[in-house]
């Protein structure tokens, strides 16, 4: 559709949302809670059912969910940990959410104090391009029923319960 | 730019947000197949799967390519882009239902310390 996406340097996805609450729950709730909020809850990478999804505190830290029967499953790692200010992470998930070692994309999350009550959270997924080698399993991912189809089903599931919700741009 | 994309975006999740629709996309997602096939899989007339490939097709979801006699459609997979997009989305919904989850949280603290103070 786009053919020069392909050979762009790098694709992001940026996102902001403004949120009422202090910049320390707005981190705790980010980092600390994240299956809270987390909208694949029910399409996480293992076999059991997700209990929790967790980011070890400090840089070099893993990024893995647990499951309800204690496997842990790798998403990632912690590159940068600064408490209450930025976290990036390491997304190693392919395209069929499957942890890929091969691949690297990183999640770069800032938080900005805009009062006392108020944080804006900026956040940018970027090397994206690393999915061009992926074009094939695209296509496989497509299919399965805990690839991008389910996902979508639950998008919308989601989405319709969103309305005020939603983040600002 | 970003309304253009936006645009684009609203369009692909209001393809998806019909029932039928969705069924074809997940049926051609899964092999490539003409108008014919999908209608022999599913209880849709001929003329209602060409409608709802057009609207696919329009979102840019799916592409149709003629292989011999056929034209068979097929998910739009252009990788990079696909995958963006579908991230784009995760992060929307998931930064949408942050929000919603801190606010509660901060408004339920802030409720708390206001009831602990005489």
């Amino acid at each position: 559709m786009n053919p020069t996406l392909a050979s762009a340097a790098e694709v992001a996805v940026r996102k902001s949302v403004t949120v009422a609450a202090p910049i320390a729950l707005a981190f705790e709730v980010f980092t600390a809670r994240i299956e809270s909020w987390w909208p694949l809850a029910s399409h996480h990478i293992g076999d059991a059912d997700c209990a929790a999804v967790v980011i070890e505190p400090r840089s070099g830290g893993r990024w893995y969910e647990r499951g309800v029967d204690g496997v842990e499953c790798v998403w990632g790692q912690v590159l940068v940990w600064e408490p209450e200010r930025r976290v990036v992470l390491v997304w190693q998930l392919n395209a069929q959410f499957k942890f890929d070692p091969t691949l690297h994309t990183e999640v770069d999350v800032r938080f900005t104090a805009i009062d006392d009550g108020t944080t804006r959270v900026d956040l940018e997924h970027r090397g994206l391009e690393a999915y061009g080698a992926d074009a094939l399993a695209m296509r496989e991912a497509f299919g399965s029923p805990n690839g991008w189809n389910g996902m979508l089903d639950h998008f919308a599931e989601v989405a319709g319960t969103m309305d005020k919700a939603a983040p600002t741009h | 730019m970003p309304l253009s994309k936006a645009a684009l975006h609203a369009r692909r999740f209001a393809a998806l947000g019909d029932p039928t629709r969705l069924s074809v996309f997940t049926l051609i997602a899964r092999s490539p197949l003409s108008v014919a096939e999908v209608a022999e899989r599913l209880p849709v007339s001929r003329p209602a799967v060409s409608q709802h490939l057009k609207v696919l097709a329009d979102a840019g979801l799916v592409q149709c390519e003629s292989v011999g006699t056929r034209n068979l459609y097929r998910p739009d997979t252009d990788g990079i882009a696909t995958m963006r997009d579908f991230i784009d989305s995760l992060w929307d919904v998931g930064l949408a239902r942050f929000k919603a989850h801190a606010e509660s949280l901060a408004r339920s603290r802030a409720a708390q310390s206001s009831k602990e103070k005489p």
